[in-house]
């Protein structure tokens, strides 16, 4: 007999789901997909059990489909994350995060003289290594490691 | 960014770097040439430096330009909370080149990316200083003769010196071989090291300065700075480690040379300066011809 898993987060009928996000970096997944201002029906589960993770965060995402350039974006917080889009309940694709070559307005560079810590200056970086991550800023040709990335 | 503004050194390519090395030389043999009469340059000094500013004003009036600007921030707008894309907006307006000194690191990056006139970058911070590796280019190839296949010597500080980064970066693309002479706690960072490997360029680490520079054609000298040690017993430790004189360059090659990117304090003896393998004041000169070969470049000025 197969036993279904009982859902933790309820199913969406149409929409994204992105699971395998380590807990502690939900919000900042939040934060980077600019989840809190969306309209869309938005379900997330946090601390769930993870035999991969230990503790892990999912989000559903409503009649939203995101593009690979959302997705990518997720490299910087949570590399490890898995996003299934679904249509009528059914997972129609699976995507993995892949780690993008330029990152701009998202990440705040570690440079504490950087011009983008002290003026309106928009942050962008070349992505000049990618496991771990490493950023260079475009400004200041500083590096921001992967334990360093802090989400603007 | 308009693509003839000078940011980074990395902006030039080795093409690039032969052709001002070869433009400073005809600056050299004349250098008052009325190549920028009807032109204005901005000088913009958000922070001071004389030594700088006065090497980019005299090339710029050698060459019959007029300099609007200030040398320090609080004779601008600054004071009164103008952001730097303001003032460079408002500036580009008038002017035909900006150069420009900031204190904060990427400013002139951002500024060559508001201005529509290109932008010569005099110094952002610990990030860049091209002009300054431009002419210690100039003076090695000068001295020289050739850029290629040169044993290059570091001293001092390795760690936080801008300019050895720079200068170190543009001689990658002739076969150098490198020598870094400094206290472990200001070695050359492992960013630039991992850079040298993947090139196969060779270098050697070494903490004492001693007969080692026997081997050396260039022998750079850098201040170690008060400023840079959080801890100032750090700064005492290390501070008097590596003093040049006079008697250590008895066994030096011939044509090996002295550079210094200026102000010393005490790391070269003055018992030095009489050497004719001490360079470092020429190497100031040189300054001057390689600001107006950048100028010239920038501007795409024709002869």
């Amino acid at each position: 007999m197969t036993a279904k898993k009982e859902l933790q987060v309820s199913a969406v009928e149409n929409g994204t789901v992105i699971d395998h996000i380590p807990a502690n970096k939900l919000f900042d997944v939040i934060n980077i997909l600019g989840i809190q201002n969306s309209e869309n029906t938005v379900t997330f589960g946090y601390n769930l059990n993870s035999g991969k993770l230990g503790k892990k965060a999912i989000i559903k995402i409503s009649d939203k489909f995101l593009c690979d350039e959302e997705i990518n974006k997720l490299a910087l917080v949570a590399p490890s994350a898995k996003i299934n889009i679904i249509k009528d309940f059914e997972v129609v694709e699976k995507k993995t995060v892949q780690v993008p070559s330029h990152v701009e307005g998202i990440v705040k560079c570690v440079n504490p003289k950087c011009i983008t810590n002290h003026q309106r200056v928009r942050t962008k970086f070349d992505v000049v290594g990618s496991s771990p991550i490493v950023l260079k800023c475009h400004y200041c040709e500083k590096l921001t490691d992967q334990e360093h990335i802090v989400i603007i | 960014m308009n693509k003839r503004s000078l940011v980074s050194i990395t902006d030039y390519s080795k093409e690039d770097i032969l052709e001002v090395l070869r433009i400073a030389s005809e600056f050299e043999k004349n250098p008052n040439r009325n190549l920028l009469e009807g032109k204005v340059v901005a000088s913009l000094f958000f922070e001071p430096s004389t030594r700088t500013r006065l090497s980019f004003e005299t090339a710029i009036n050698r060459m019959g330009g007029r300099i609007v600007g200030f040398s320090d921030a609080s004779s601008s707008s600054t004071t009164k909370g103008e952001s730097l894309k303001d003032t460079t907006k408002m500036v580009d307006n008038y002017c035909d080149l900006i150069v420009m000194r900031h204190p904060l690191e990427g400013a002139a990056r951002f500024a060559s990316e508001v201005a529509s006139v290109p932008v010569i970058n005099a110094g952002d911070g610990a990030n860049q200083h091209p002009t300054q590796t431009m002419l210690d280019l100039y003076s090695i190839y000068k001295t020289q003769g050739t850029l290629e296949n040169l044993n290059i010597f570091m001293v001092g500080d390795l760690k936080y010196g801008r300019t050895v980064h720079s200068l170190l970066q543009a001689m990658s693309y002739f076969n150098p071989t490198f020598h870094f002479i400094s206290p472990k706690e200001l070695e050359m960072p492992d960013a630039y090291k991992m850079f040298l490997d993947n090139l196969h360029i060779p270098y050697y680490e070494h903490r004492e300065l001693d007969e080692v520079i026997n081997e050396a054609d260039i022998l750079y000298m850098t201040r170690v700075q008060r400023e840079r040690f959080a801890d100032p017993l750090e700064y005492e430790k290390v501070k008097n480690v590596y003093i040049l004189k006079n008697a250590m360059l008895a066994g030096t090659k011939p044509n090996m040379r002295i550079l210094h990117p200026l102000p010393r304090v005490n790391e070269i003896d003055e018992d030095v300066d009489e050497n004719e393998k001490a360079y470092y004041f020429q190497q100031a000169l040189n300054g001057v011809y390689t600001r107006q070969a950048i100028i010239f470049k920038a501007l795409d000025l024709k002869w």
